[in-house]
């Protein structure tokens, strides 16, 4: 593995776990995001993700880079996957480990925040009648694009 | 010659996921205006483009050679 990758494979969290794990580590956080089945009252099938690889592994790298400066002494992994997924499927993993917790738990939701604002990831949406990319065009306007 | 790369509903509207475009150099809007006039649709306003794998303004020169992708709003996680 990377630290900081886009694969095709189904996830193994712990991989991404033991990674960041150390003797200086007193905490590890690890944010698994799954495909959900049902968002705002429309059921989904699956989820198609879809990525410009080799930029978004480098912003996935830039993300752990700003954590590590905000946070010191934390250490980071990160991974989403993309491809077909189904139902419960894990889409991202993010593991954090500090010296203490408070740490891990602030820069693990920095992460995710992050990735959704600046990693070229694309999900697509495949309900039972139709499909749509997220993103560009809002299937609920009331509610906004919520997709962890 | 400038490389183009395009994702998800980009790709779909082009049908095609990358092509060249025979210019020297093109500022990013430049790139834009291009691509909103070959694809109907296409919602420039709302894209960013990346020069080299990075995030460029719409001043920001491009030039032969280099590999630019359109990026669409990200939906990751």
């Amino acid at each position: 593995m990377k630290p900081f990758e886009v694969v095709e494979a189904p996830i193994d969290a712990q991989v991404y776990s033991n990674y960041v794990l150390h003797a200086g580590a007193g905490a590890v956080t690890l944010f698994t995001g799954h495909v959900r089945e049902w968002t705002h009252g429309v059921r989904t099938v699956y989820l198609a993700y879809e990525a410009y690889v080799p930029m978004a592994e480098k912003k996935l790298a830039e993300i752990g880079a700003e954590m590590e400066a905000k946070w010191p002494g934390v250490k980071v992994a990160i991974a989403h996957r993309i491809g077909e997924l189904h139902i419960s499927d894990i889409a991202v993993v993010i593991a954090v480990s500090s010296p203490h917790r408070k740490a891990a738990y602030e820069a693990n939701e920095y992460a995710i925040e992050r990735i959704k604002e600046v990693v070229p990831i694309w999900k697509k949406e495949i309900w039972e009648d139709g499909e749509e990319w997220l993103g560009a065009q809002k299937k609920y306007p009331d509610k906004g694009v919520d997709s962890v | 010659m400038i490389s183009i790369q395009y994702f998800a509903r980009l790709r779909e509207l082009a049908g095609k996921g990358q092509e060249t475009l025979d210019r020297e150099q093109m500022t990013v809007q430049e790139l834009l205006d291009w691509a909103e006039e070959t694809y109907p649709g296409f919602g420039k306003d709302d894209i960013q483009v990346a020069v080299n794998e990075e995030y460029a303004l719409p001043e920001d020169v491009i030039h032969s050679g280099d590999e630019c992708a359109f990026i669409p709003p990200v939906s990751g996680g």
